[in-house]
């Protein structure tokens, strides 16, 4: 309990520093003396780079979780978020609906609706990629499985683009314009409630993780695969719900960019995936609670990179800390190259 | 000294007088592996485009489009090749190969275009090409090859997508988006390069290929060859039978890198343009593709199967969508089978690696190294509730 307050603790710190931060940021990239516009912009750009790295984290768990326990880079996890959120587009618009929801009972049951059979059908596609690419390759060479998954990414996406290769938009249940004003900032409700959905699904995930027999089992396998299989844990079944639990993440981070971006293009996944690799790297992968941070990370460095008015590096930027990161801490910043990994 | 002993070996041949002078042959051949490729890229590329003018070959182009097909399929062979010292014969996945390619064809672009106004002539320029484009890999790979397999994927993954970003941004340097235009041509006393002549540049990759061959031939059985095999298979055995991993790697990236780098001048000086979007990652990934098809770390099974590839993404897939639709066949006419390129590549992928992960023209070595399958089945069998979540 004690060590769960720390952490609750340290994660309000965190977020604190980094609305400073950023406030910091837009202070220097407008050099004006007067404040209060700068606290404005700077709080809603931090809003942004919290929504932005609240996806980017989704995703980043499922990469950190898998390499965790079979050490293989899903280079078709980025295409699984891609199609969660071509699928998401499906389920709303197969209900009826395309636009903004004004019934807050009505938004919630749909919204509850979309993740449920979103989140489970991604999950189970993650399953079937494990079974039938992954899984009969576990002890080849290790180029023989990232070869697959590059195989599978191909497959995924050329799958989408048969359907549609131009952007298309994708139906904002919630309007942008729904704002409330806060320190001189107007917010959008739709980012304080990604960033709310987002930490509920990674806290769950987390007692998942620590709390039940599942979650123990993903953890030993993680420590030592043959050992774990020694005492009885069933590796198959544990790897597989790896897979449910990573790839229906992706699927709600594809949901929410949907409903933030309002637009979705089959090659999404790629750049969404490369980025929240790094982030699962930045945090140390293996490490969920690392993908997360490393995820608000990367958010917050792209929107830094726009404040400063560096957008069209901001892609650039998030490759070269990936470099940086693996060059001077290959372990990343939570990672314990032998500690506990789930 | 018992080489010929064991080439004779394999084929128990019915009569003795003949079988003599094929093993002669034979043996000479596998002897002088040098004069062997020069043989063998001679007569395949003299044949190459006689054999188009035949019938169902000839419906689909013209000769001189079929050469200057050859062309662009040369490139690809030859960057398939570079890759394939990096991937086939050390193990190490690139997946950001493109960017080497376009650190060539930029290097060249800017050495000899109307662009900067500087003219420095072709030949010198394709060694140097591949010399800068080297000593980018060596740049990347220092820092990174001490690093897990893995990780290094996605560097240069992060690489490949970094440069044409870099070449996209640069305005003042590469002409941003628009790319770089009036790229000399190579120039030869007597020959004009053009592109309604397609032959010289034909003439000229072939040279190209049948060097690199040659190189590489004799790389596979030096020291370093069996060096960067010995990390493949396994990279700590390797270390401890004095094997310095980081340089060994770090010479297979650089080697693969220049490879690219003479691809890319030769491309450029082709298609007198450069552009970023030649050099996306789909790039990388063709190439990829193309080596483990072919087979990875058997070198003319790379070239062939970078070479298939090539002529049936470029030719045949678009002459098939050409044939198909005038047919009107309900739902096949309407097929564009070029948007399907990358689902065919990722089926093959994925089958390739489950069914014969040697590739379609594998090496011997590989294959025993690939086929663990039926030892390791007892470790992971045991739990067996095969079942998938559902």
């Amino acid at each position: 309990m004690l060590s769960q307050l720390r952490v609750l603790g340290i994660a309000i710190a965190a977020l604190v520093v980094g609305w400073l931060l950023m406030l910091a940021l837009v202070w220097i990239a407008a050099g004006t003396k007067d404040l209060s516009p700068v606290v404005a912009s700077g709080t809603q750009q931090y809003l942004n780079a919290l929504t932005i790295g609240a996806i980017y984290a989704l995703i980043a768990l499922g990469y950190t979780m898998v390499y965790g326990i079979i050490e293989l880079i899903n280079f078709a996890h980025g295409d699984v978020f891609m199609v969660g959120a071509f699928l998401s587009l499906f389920v709303m618009t197969s209900l009826g609906f395309s636009g903004a929801i004004s019934n807050p009972f009505l938004l919630v049951g749909v919204l509850v609706l979309v993740f449920v059979v979103v989140m489970v059908v991604m999950g189970l596609l993650g399953v079937g990629i494990e079974r039938f690419a992954y899984r009969r390759l576990r002890n080849a060479p290790r180029l023989a499985p990232l070869i697959t998954a590059i195989g599978v990414s191909f497959i995924l996406q050329n799958f989408i683009q048969v359907f549609t290769n131009s952007q298309v938009p994708s139906p904002q249940l919630i309007s942008l314009s729904n704002r409330f004003d806060f320190l001189g900032a107007s917010i959008a409700y739709l980012n304080v409630l990604i960033f709310v959905i987002a930490i509920v699904l990674m806290v769950g995930l987390q007692i998942f993780v620590t709390g039940t027999r599942l979650g123990r089992a993903m953890r030993s396998t993680a420590q030592d695969r043959e050992a774990a299989q020694l005492m009885g844990v069933d590796i198959n079944l544990t790897i597989a719900v790896t897979f449910f639990i990573g790839s229906a993440l992706a699927g709600a981070a594809g949901i929410v960019y949907g409903l933030y971006f309002g637009n979705i293009q089959f090659n999404i996944g790629f750049f969404a995936g490369l980025k929240a690799f790094t982030a699962a790297v930045l945090g140390g992968i293996g490490n969920t609670v690392g993908a997360a941070l490393g995820g608000f990370l990367i958010g917050f460095i792209e929107v830094g990179a726009v404040v400063v008015g560096l957008s069209r590096w901001s892609e650039a930027l998030v490759f070269t800390v990936l470099i940086l990161v693996l060059v001077f801490r290959p372990s990343g910043l939570l990672g314990q190259p032998l500690g506990e990994r789930a | 000294m018992t080489e010929p002993q064991a080439v004779t070996s394999k084929e128990e041949p019915p009569e003795r007088a003949p079988s003599d002078t094929m093993d002669r042959i034979v043996s000479w051949f596998s002897r002088h592996r040098s004069i062997s490729v020069i043989v063998a890229m001679a007569l395949f590329s003299v044949l190459l485009p006689l054999l188009v003018l035949l019938p169902p070959l000839s419906g689909f182009n013209r000769q001189g489009v079929w050469i200057d097909n050859f062309n662009g399929a040369g490139i690809f062979v030859l960057l398939a090749l570079g890759l394939n010292v990096v991937v086939g014969f050390s193990g190490l996945l690139d997946l950001g190969y493109a960017a080497f390619f376009a650190i060539g064809a930029y290097f060249y672009a800017l050495v000899a275009s109307s662009f900067t106004g500087v003219h420095l002539p072709f030949w010198p320029m394709l060694i140097l090409g591949a010399f800068v484009a080297a000593l980018f890999g060596v740049a990347l790979g220092a820092p990174t090859l001490r690093l897990r397999g893995d990780y290094l994927a996605i560097v240069t993954l992060g690489f490949g997508e970094i440069v044409p970003v870099f070449f996209t941004n640069s305005d003042a340097l590469t002409n941003g988006t628009n790319g770089i235009a009036g790229i000399d041509r190579p120039s030869l006393p007597g020959i004009t390069f053009g592109a309604a002549n397609p032959l010289p540049f034909y003439v000229t990759i072939v040279v190209i290929l049948t060097i690199v061959l040659i190189f590489l031939y004799r790389l596979e059985d030096s020291r370093l060859g069996r060096a960067w095999m010995a990390i493949r298979e396994d990279e700590l055995a390797a270390a401890s039978s004095g094997v310095n991993t980081v340089t060994t790697k770090l010479l297979a990236f650089a080697l693969g890198a220049s490879t690219a780098g003479l691809a890319g001048v030769f491309s450029a000086s082709r298609l007198v343009f450069v552009s970023p979007d030649q050099f996306l990652f789909t790039v990388s990934f063709t190439v990829l593709a193309m080596v483990v098809l072919g087979g990875m770390g058997n070198i003319w099974g790379v070239a062939a199967g970078a070479f298939i590839i090539f002529l049936i993404q470029s030719v045949f897939l678009r002459q098939l969508t050409n044939f198909l639709q005038p047919l009107g066949i309900p739902f096949i006419s309407d097929i564009d089978f070029l948007k399907y390129q990358f689902l065919i590549y990722g089926i093959a992928l994925v089958s390739m690696m489950l069914l014969r992960p040697e590739g379609l023209f594998p090496s011997g070595r590989r294959k025993r190294e690939l086929h663990t399958e039926g030892e390791m089945e007892e470790l992971t069998a045991p739990g067996e509730a095969a079942e998938p979540l559902a």
